[in-house]
Parts: structure tokens; sequence; C-alpha cells
């Protein structure tokens, strides 16, 4: 995500969208992970991660993915994929990723 | 088969076994990396995790070190487990030989329900969907535990992915074992040198009571030993020295007559100038002390030689030897001017303690003569800082008594004579034997 808190933002329809970037795939990524749970304690009920600026998803940032899909789960949430290259489609077609979100 | 009977499917197929292997295997080598690289072990840990759960999209799971000290597992990373699961589970004797007995293989959690453990937590188990877990055995040691949820596609785990665990789970393993032998060896560590500083201790304490036991024997001068490892302590720490070697120093100082038990009491304890005779017997103190401490193992160098030179003089009119300046171990011309200074400033049968200005004056004339001028110096200073106020610890006025310490025109006196031997340039005597 390349700007995790100062791009994220609770939209009008209780939408907010987090940047991916390769912040993803780092331990530091776990960052983006508790940024989403605040937003899902917030009220929000659909997360999109924009993957606009992430040229590859490695484990670590599908582990941390799964966390984030695990987190609106719990809350009822909705987790909506944005701009993801075909790449990192077949990844999470292929990992079972894209059973649990929509992808756009 | 020819390419030509690949159908589409077959193509798509191995494009996505392509895929998942590179993945995976990027993970393997990723984990390789992390558990040899990272300083931190809490972070390796949660790294290793997410590598596992992220390689095959395990939706949750934990990975656990294993105590045998306290027999339990303590949950080291989580992710996705629910929020009563223990971070701490207890674990039996029949535990422990079934995960030996396992080795490091994936056991299904329906399979696993017979393990004592998992009795007792079984409902957190269940409350977490758990679905694999692995016991880390390295070397024929339990040294943790996986625990692994479901996949992200909901399917069964196929052999494959079971190859994959168990080879992410032994660089995990591996990784807690190696931190597992190095807090072993910093508490060995830590252990050896609360045995050390025992030693240590129970090594001085043993020097002071030897000291004392010499000086009993001299009832003019009691206390003299103690005294002059105190002074040539002070002498190594103005000279900068480390504090072992300042402690080598003061033991040296303690040591110093050692010999002495040897000699006569009556010609030690003589209310008159002893005679030719006398002095030869009371002079072979030093050789004998000298072949009293050879034999043991100091922790500190030079504590024999300190014995049996600290009566030479640079100008080569000391004994047992006359050696000349640069022959005189350092540590024995420390004593000896730690000996002289306590010899001038204490009561004898036959001769008075002297006032401070003539000890002073008698160090600055022997300087270069009897006295290497460098010590002469590093006392001085020692007197000085604490008649100044500089040094704040009071050794002097302890050893010496605060009328001594206190005469008046000390100050300015010490003054002249730290310039005074500062600048001397000291005649170096050469033997020529």
């Amino acid at each position: 995500m390349k700007t995790t808190l100062t791009n994220a933002g609770i939209l009008p329809s209780k939408q907010a969208v987090v940047y991916a970037s390769d912040y993803l795939n780092k331990l530091a990524g776990e960052q983006i992970e508790r940024e989403c749970r605040l937003r899902l304690q917030e009220g929000c009920n659909e997360l999109v991660v924009n993957f606009s600026q992430t040229e590859l998803v490695n484990s670590i940032g599908v582990s941390i993915l799964l966390g984030i899909i695990d987190s609106a789960s719990n809350k009822g949430a909705k987790v909506v994929f944005s701009d993801v290259k075909q790449e990192t489609v077949e990844l999470f077609d292929m990992l079972g990723v894209t059973k649990h979100v929509d992808i756009q | 088969m020819k390419i030509q009977d690949f159908k589409t499917a077959d193509v798509k197929r191995l494009a996505e076994d392509r895929h998942k292997l590179v993945h995976t295997f990027g993970a393997l080598a990723e984990l390789g990396q992390a558990v040899t690289s990272k300083p931190n072990f809490q972070e390796t840990m949660r790294m290793s995790l997410h590598l596992l759960l992220g390689s095959l999209a395990i939706m949750r799971g934990g990975v656990a070190s294993y105590s045998r000290y306290g027999h339990e597992l303590n949950m080291l990373a989580v992710r996705g487990f629910a929020e009563d699961f223990p971070l701490t589970l207890s674990l039996c004797y029949e535990d422990e030989r079934q995960f030996l007995a396992n080795g490091l293989y994936p056991i299904e959690i329906s399979q696993a329900k017979v393990l004592p453990f998992f009795q007792i937590y079984d409902h957190s188990f269940e409350s977490s969907d758990l679905e694999l877990f692995v016991p880390l055995v390295v070397h024929d040691e339990t040294v943790g535990a996986v625990f692994l949820g479901q996949k992200a596609t909901g399917e069964p785990y196929t052999s494959y992915d079971r190859e994959i665990i168990c080879a992410m789970a032994r660089h995990i393993g591996v990784a807690i074992a190696q931190r597992n032998m190095m807090a072993e060896l910093e508490r060995r560590a830590d252990e050896n040198r609360k045995l050390y500083e025992n030693l240590r201790l129970t090594y001085n304490d043993t020097v002071k009571a030897f000291a004392a036991a010499i000086d009993r024997k001299d009832k003019y001068t009691e206390g003299h030993s103690v005294r002059v490892g105190k002074y040539s302590e002070i002498i190594a720490s103005e000279l900068g020295w480390t504090d072992q070697e300042v402690e080598g120093a003061a033991v040296a100082g303690y040591l110093h007559d050692v010999g002495k038990i040897t000699v006569e009491r009556k010609i030690i304890n003589a209310p008159y100038r002893i005679d030719a005779k006398e002095s030869s017997e009371l002079n072979k103190h030093p050789r004998v002390g000298y072949e009293i401490l050879m034999p043991i193992n100091h922790p500190y160098a030079d504590v024999p030689l300190a014995a049996k030179y600290h009566h030479e003089r640079l100008d080569g009119r000391g004994y047992p030897d006359g050696l000349y300046d640069r022959e005189i171990p350092f540590i024995a011309k420390i004593v000896n001017l730690a000996d002289s200074f306590d010899a001038m400033t204490t009561d004898r049968p036959y001769k008075r303690r002297r006032p401070v200005n003539e000890v002073i004056d008698d160090l600055q004339r022997n300087s270069g003569k009897q006295f290497a001028p460098e010590i002469v110096n590093a006392f001085f200073r020692g007197i000085y800082r604490e008649v100044t106020g500089e040094a704040k610890e009071k050794r002097f006025r302890r050893l010496l008594g605060r009328e001594f310490m206190e005469t008046q025109g000390i100050i300015p006196m010490l003054g002249s004579a730290l310039n005074e031997t500062a600048s001397t340039s000291h005649r170096t005597y050469v033997s020529f034997d």
C-alpha cells in the first residue's frame, strides 16, 4: 500500500479503499491489516483493496490479504480487490482467494 | 504421448502447477532467508507463519515453541485464531512421546484428538477451525508445533501440500532449535560469569586474609600489607590501568611480604636496628615470597615477581638481584613505592612516622634513583586529586589520618612536586654485568 494511512478513508457508502503497493509483501504490511481492522471497527462494510501499483503478490502478501478477508468476514463486511493484474488474479484463483472476494 | 494429444485443460493444469510451484518455492526460499538472517526472533516467527500460510493460502495458523522445563507449548505467532485460543498449552509425557514418534509430519486434527492435550483444548481448537497439527521435531527433540486451519479453497490438504508444509515446518523448527541453543549458551555463559565472580571474590578474600596473617607477625607494622595493597591499587588506577589490572596491582601489594612468614619473629619485631646477619636473614623474604607464590595459578600476572623484586631500585642498589631500571618488572616498581611510602608514614620501633612535607620531598629526591618517576608522579597525582577535592573518595585520609592529609601547604607542595616529576626525564640505568 503506497500510503496506507493517508490514502485510506471511509467513503459515504461506508466503503474504505486501501492501496496495496509492494508494501503488502513485507512484514511491515501488517500495518495494512491493522488499518483495515480499524476501518471495520469504525463501521465500514466494504473494503476495497486497490492493486493498481502492485506488481506481484508474494506469500506474505497472500497471508496479509487472508487476514483482511478473515477480519471482514467476522464483521460481515465485503472485500473487493480492484485493479488487479491478470497474473495476480490467476494466483488468487489458484489459491482459492477469489472465493472470498469480488474482483473488479 | 505426443504433444498434439495434450488438451487445453491439460495445458491449463500444467500452467497452474508451474505457477503454484513458483509461488511455493518462492515462499520456501524467503523462509530460508528469514530464519538465517533476521536478528529478531519474534519477527522471524511472524514472518515464517506468514510465509507458511501464504504459500498455500491457509486461512489461519500458529507457531509455538516447546519448553521442556515447563512441559508446555508457548505460542510465538498466531493468525486468525479465536480469542479464547490459549497462548500456553500444557503437555504431558504421553503427548511428548507421540510427538517424537510422529516426527516432523502433519497430523490431521481428527487423528490428533487421541492425544491427551488435544482432549483438554479440544473446544479451543474447534472454534479456531484447525485442520492440521505439525510437531516440530529437530534432532529427536521436540522444539515446538505448528497449528494450521483450513485452506482458502476449502479443499482438503493434498500430499503435495503436506510435503510443502513439512519442508517449511523443518525450517521453522531449526530456527526455534537454534534460538533455544543460543538461549542455553547465554544461560551457561551467565552461570560461568557468576562462578568466575564468586571465585574472584573468594581469591581476593583469601589474599586479604593472607595479608592480615602476614601483618600479624609484625606487631609494629600491623596493617602494612593491606595498606601497601591499597596504595598499589591507587597508583595503578592513576596510571589508567583497567579494573582487572588495578585489582592485580592490589593483590601484588597485599602479598608482597608473604616471604616474611619464614623469617624469625624476633628479627621482624626487633626494637632496634638489626645487625648484618639478621639483615641478611630478613633480606631473603623477597625470594622466599616468590617461591611461595610462583606455584599458585594467580588470575593476575606478575604477583610473584612483585614479591621478588619489590626491594629493587632503579639505580641497581636494591636486592635480591641488584636489577637496574628496565630489568625491574613494572608491578614491582609500584609495590616498591607503596612499600616505602608506608614505611615512611607509619611509626616503627626505632623511628617515628615522618611529616608529609618530608615524605614528599624524599619521594621527589629519589625519583629516578629508587623510584620510577612516572609512578611517583601517579602517586602524587592521587594524593593531589584527593586533597583538592577532585577525587571524591578519601582513600588516603582513611589510611593516613585527617591530620596528615590536612597539613598546611600540602596542596602547593604537591602541585610543585607534580610539575617536577612530570618534567623529569628520568635517568635509565643499565647493567654492565
